[in-house]
């Protein structure tokens, strides 16, 4: 047996066990009192977080306003913790509907899922403590300790284009890489901006952390589909509905707000139209 | 994609090779590491010392009950970050340091039971002999019953150097770039490439364990203490 078969009988697998979920919970797109499972990550505060029984952050409520539009109310939500590596996968199997996760549009993310939106544009940035001033972009990074998660783009990106006698310490969670950060062992925490301030506006850091707010990369959150969905120009007509509406703006403010984060307002609110996204040409 | 030009993208984007090499560097001073403070343990055990039986069994108990992901994570939140204690002033040597150390502590507690099951199979008449021509402890243990014993225990000293080459892999939290960890960034930026992936990783073990249990059985049947 060659590799693609044994891959097709995986897939054919993984499809058998998908139907097997869709029978048993009855799913469907339609919301006549059925429910709509939402992917979210459950460890970054600011955007997607699980605190006690509720979930908070930009990302749930980016997800319960297009819910709502889509025709399903809040308790018809049902959240799943959506892992970085396990994306693809849970969409793929049929496991979640939709993915609100710092997902970033990429072209090999592409060719296994679609994506709606974006619904905001991130860029990688740096955290710091307050008091620090020689740490102003990715170039004045020499010789200086940096936090962030294993496997992450962010890392790889740091250590490629600007300064390779950085020091990185890679750590299961950016929670772990704060830690680091208050007790001075790294200079530097490296991501996303949007999941930094997040970071910063948590009540234990607000004030003691700052964003250095000098965004190296750009960054598409987009929201995660199954391949082939019809759902993009739904959900592209309710993010725009959203930015209208001043919702999104307010969302923002009061999810990520505390740590003084400013988001780039070239590329933010997004304009959507209908289409599905795709990866502008290079 | 093909099979092969699935296999040559992840070969030519990542050192696929010296991410495993990490993990075989690993387990070669974590077992080095393993086996010596896991023979004092085991000694400590068999000792007619009572408060060094007591400790022997306590750290063994303490230590084999303790998930290694736990002990990782205190080594390098804790004692790295919180008492700032650097063993090395490059942050890879730093890391890789701790890591090692780690599962050398961890893994001591298994090899000191594997060496003490040896120690069983070592007949009681072999020690009193031992003690009848006028040794005393450390003499009997290190002439007669370790010799014994470690021949006798090379099937479970096997075993725990088998756990010890796949438990490299929670290396990863301490910051180490290992196998696992490349794993996780391959499927950050090659997600279309999943099955290849974990198709990879899981013969890059299978290569690096089978020569381990087949050298182990092989040693064990050569050097078994015929009785």
């Amino acid at each position: 047996m060659n590799f693609s078969q044994l891959k097709g009988k995986a897939l054919a697998a993984v499809a058998l066990a998908a139907t097997g979920v869709l029978a048993l919970s009855g799913c469907g797109s339609s919301s006549d009192g059925e429910s709509i499972r939402i992917g979210i990550k459950y460890d970054q505060p600011g955007l997607g977080y699980q605190d006690g029984r509720d979930y908070t952050g930009f990302d749930t409520d980016v997800a319960r306003y297009v819910a709502k539009e889509l025709g399903y109310s809040e308790d018809q939500i049902e959240w799943v913790e959506a892992p970085s590596a396990n994306r693809e996968n849970m969409l793929v199997n049929g496991q979640v509907d939709m993915i609100f996760a710092t997902y970033s549009i990429s072209e090999s993310r592409l060719k296994t899922v679609d994506f709606a939106g974006p619904y905001f544009y991130a860029g990688q940035d740096l955290l710091v403590q307050q008091e620090n001033t020689d740490i102003t972009g990715p170039d004045s990074l020499a010789g200086k300790n940096l936090c962030s998660v294993t496997g992450s783009t962010s890392a790889k990106k740091i250590q490629d284009k600007y300064s390779s006698t950085v020091q990185l310490v890679q750590q299961n969670s950016y929670s772990d890489c704060v830690v680091a950060l208050n007790a001075g062992m790294v200079d530097a925490v490296t991501t996303d901006d949007i999941i930094l301030a997040g970071l910063g506006a948590t009540r234990a850091n607000q004030g003691e952390l700052k964003l250095v707010g000098n965004t190296f990369t750009e960054e598409r959150y987009g929201i995660g589909l199954p391949k082939g969905s019809d759902q993009c120009a739904d959900i592209n007509a309710a993010i725009n509905k959203m930015v209208e509406t001043g919702a999104w703006e307010e969302a923002v403010e009061k999810n990520v707000g505390a740590s003084g984060y400013v988001y780039n307002a070239e590329l933010n609110p997004p304009v959507l139209d209908s289409a599905c996204a795709t990866v502008p040409a290079q | 994609m093909s099979f092969s030009e699935q296999l040559s993208t992840l070969f030519a984007t990542y050192d696929v090779l010296g991410a495993f090499w990490t993990n075989v560097q690993l387990t070669f001073w974590a077992a080095i590491g393993s086996f010596v403070l896991g023979s004092v343990l085991a000694l400590m055990r068999i000792s007619p010392v009572p408060s060094l039986r007591w400790a022997g069994t306590a750290y063994v108990h303490l230590i084999r009950n303790t998930p290694l992901t736990i002990l990782m994570t205190l080594a390098i939140l804790g004692v790295w970050t919180q008492f700032q204690l650097s063993l090395a002033t490059s942050f890879e040597w730093n890391f890789f340091i701790y890591a090692a150390i780690v599962l050398a502590i961890y893994h001591a507690a298994f090899v000191c039971e594997a060496i003490r099951s040896g120690v069983n199979t070592v007949p009681v008449g072999q020690a009193e002999a031992a003690r009848a021509i006028g040794l005393s402890f450390m003499p009997t243990a290190r002439y007669v019953i370790f010799p014994q014993a470690l021949r006798g225990s090379i099937t479970p000293l096997g075993n725990t150097l088998i756990a010890l080459a796949k438990n490299t892999t929670v290396a990863t939290v301490a910051s180490v770039a290992e196998a696992s960890g490349m794993m996780k960034s391959m499927i950050e930026f090659n997600s279309d490439l999943i099955f290849m992936i974990f198709f990879v990783f899981a013969m890059g073990f299978v290569i690096i364990v089978v020569p381990i249990g087949l050298l182990t059985t092989w040693a064990s049947r050569k050097l078994a203490v015929k009785r």
